[in-house]
């Protein structure tokens, strides 16, 4: 009912601010062609290893394809503008924003997100890290904060470098510095950022 | 969001043409900023040609000496390769300065240079914007400019151009490729990509409708030591305040550009030649014509003082 009432009241804001700009725009072009109708398209993804057919909206993200539709609810929508980092999921072995990406654009991909890494009788061992190290509190932020860590430990061991990187020549290695710099794509509200990086650096099997 | 079709072209001019033909197309690459403003409906594309599978992601020799990137080279890749970490370092610490590790593997070559201003009063629909709706007026001049252009602005626009890579490629004087509608290729120098805004602010670069990036190019390596001292609000994951790319020789001669400073990356050849004299007299060269707002005079001395430090790094080196 609420979220109803936000949404008509959006709409009509945008409205009425669509007109008043109209009719003060000193020369108005021709009128904007009306919107097309919605489009729908057939996208087939592999998630966590299962190959899943799907027919989305073409406005579908990533996120909400994986969300909404595939009921994988443990990526979040954080800021849902690339921001926060809460929806970063793993495609093609590499960590990306899944808010900022559309569904169409990954025909065929592979994904990995929280509930492929592991499950609460199995926990990938990153996981288990963050449980150890207390790497959260609310936890909202966690599933991406654990698919960017696994992702972050890949990166360093092939050798991708960063900005807190001294030498370019050389090879990076998994310090504290290196998993702060890294995961600054990833915020917090709790503030676990000081365990996140201690449980990284236990499964690194480096020193903190 | 506003409602869309998609496709997928196959072929460069095929992803040219398509865009060109249909009213409202737009190239779709990473999406990682158009997808954003689609969001916020300041971008509200009827049709996107994604070009994800025109094989535009390999970084190969070129004839010169130099390295042709191709336009679809994520950031991370292209930060990352060998060659480029070796003779352009300039560019890898560029990038890494920039956006997060999710972005940046996402982010492509030709999309990052095309990204678009983060003017918050660009962002805001209901603030009058002429980059964002030609006539409407500029809410920042007057407004909160702290982040904005201290030179090169107009009287109808004081964006910035937020990138870091491009900066880093305007020191290197690169060279952007690209395909026409019609098949017809053209090569721009990096220093005529991006506008001024002038009288037409909506326009961020000089790209024609449906003209399509297809590679950077830069020219063989200039040597000497690579720099880019990003100054912004946190340690990561901000953008500038003011940056400065810079290749710096022996004898202490060097190239410089500024980023967070202009709607362009901002080098000026003259402040160049002046590179031995230190850092007041590059930026008081470089800033010459600067026109900052109270918000944002800091800029100017802020770049003046990241650029020491550069020279300073590079006589340790």
């Amino acid at each position: 009912m609420m979220s109803e009432i936000e949404m008509s009241r959006r709409g009509v804001l945008a409205g009425s601010a669509a007109a008043a700009a109209l009719a003060t725009a000193p020369h108005v072009e021709a009128q904007p062609a009306k919107a097309p109708a919605p489009a729908t398209m057939p996208v087939s993804l592999t998630v966590n290893g299962k190959r899943r057919d799907l027919n989305l909206d073409t406005r579908t993200t990533l996120l909400d394809a994986l969300r909404e539709h595939l009921k994988l609810t443990g990526t979040k929508k954080g800021c849902d503008h690339g921001q926060c980092g809460a929806c970063t999921v793993i495609v093609g072995g590499e960590r990306i924003n899944s808010c900022l990406s559309l569904a169409v654009q990954h025909q065929g991909d592979e994904v990995t997100t929280i509930e492929g890494l592991g499950t609460p009788d199995r926990l990938h061992p990153m996981q288990a890290a963050f449980v150890r190290h207390d790497g959260y509190q609310c936890g909202y932020c966690t599933p991406g904060q654990i698919c960017s860590a696994v992702a972050v430990l890949d990166e360093i061991k092939r050798g991708v470098p960063s900005h807190v990187q001294a030498d370019l020549s050389q090879r990076p290695q998994p310090t504290n510095i290196e998993m702060r710099e890294r995961m600054s794509g990833n915020i917090c509200r709790c503030g676990a950022y000081s365990n996140i990086a201690e449980a990284m650096a236990e499964v690194a099997g480096a020193t903190a | 969001m506003k409602p869309f079709t998609y496709e997928r072209a196959k072929t460069p001019a095929e992803a040219a043409a398509a865009v060109a033909r249909q009213p409202g197309a737009k190239f779709l690459a990473g999406g990682t900023n158009l997808l954003d403003l689609m969001k916020l409906e300041i971008e509200t594309p009827r049709h996107l040609v994604d070009v994800q599978d025109l094989k535009l992601d390999r970084i190969e020799p070129a004839t010169d000496g130099g390295l042709r990137i191709g336009a679809l080279v994520t950031n991370t890749a292209l930060a990352a390769d060998t060659r480029v970490r070796r003779d352009y370092g300039v560019l890898t610490r560029a990038i890494v300065a920039g956006a997060s590790g999710q972005l940046r593997n996402k982010a492509t070559t030709a999309g990052n240079l095309l990204q678009g201003t983060r003017c918050p009063y660009f962002y805001d629909p209901n603030m009058p914007c002429n980059k964002r709706k030609p006539g409407s007026g500029c809410a920042a001049i007057g407004g909160y400019s702290r982040q904005l252009a201290v030179i090169g602005s107009s009287d109808q626009c004081i964006a910035t151009y937020p990138g870091d890579m491009a900066v880093a490629m305007r020191v290197l004087d690169a060279t952007v490729e690209t395909v026409k509608a019609d098949g017809t290729t053209r090569a721009i120098p990096i220093a005529d990509f991006h506008r001024l805004p002038g009288d037409k602010p909506h326009l961020d670069n000089n790209l024609e409708a449906g003209e399509l990036i297809t590679a950077v190019t830069l020219p063989r390596p200039l040597g000497g030591t690579h720099h880019y001292e990003k100054v912004r609000d946190r340690a990561s994951y901000a953008f500038a305040l003011v940056s400065v790319a810079a290749v710096i020789q022996k004898d202490g001669s060097g190239r410089v550009a500024f980023g967070g400073v202009a709607h362009k990356p901002w080098r000026v050849e003259a402040a160049d030649a002046v590179m031995t004299q230190g850092a007041a007299a590059v930026t008081a060269k470089a800033f010459a014509n600067a026109r900052p707002t109270e918000d944002n005079a800091f800029k100017i001395p802020l770049a003046t003082r990241a650029l020491a430090a550069t020279i300073a790094e590079g006589k340790s080196a």
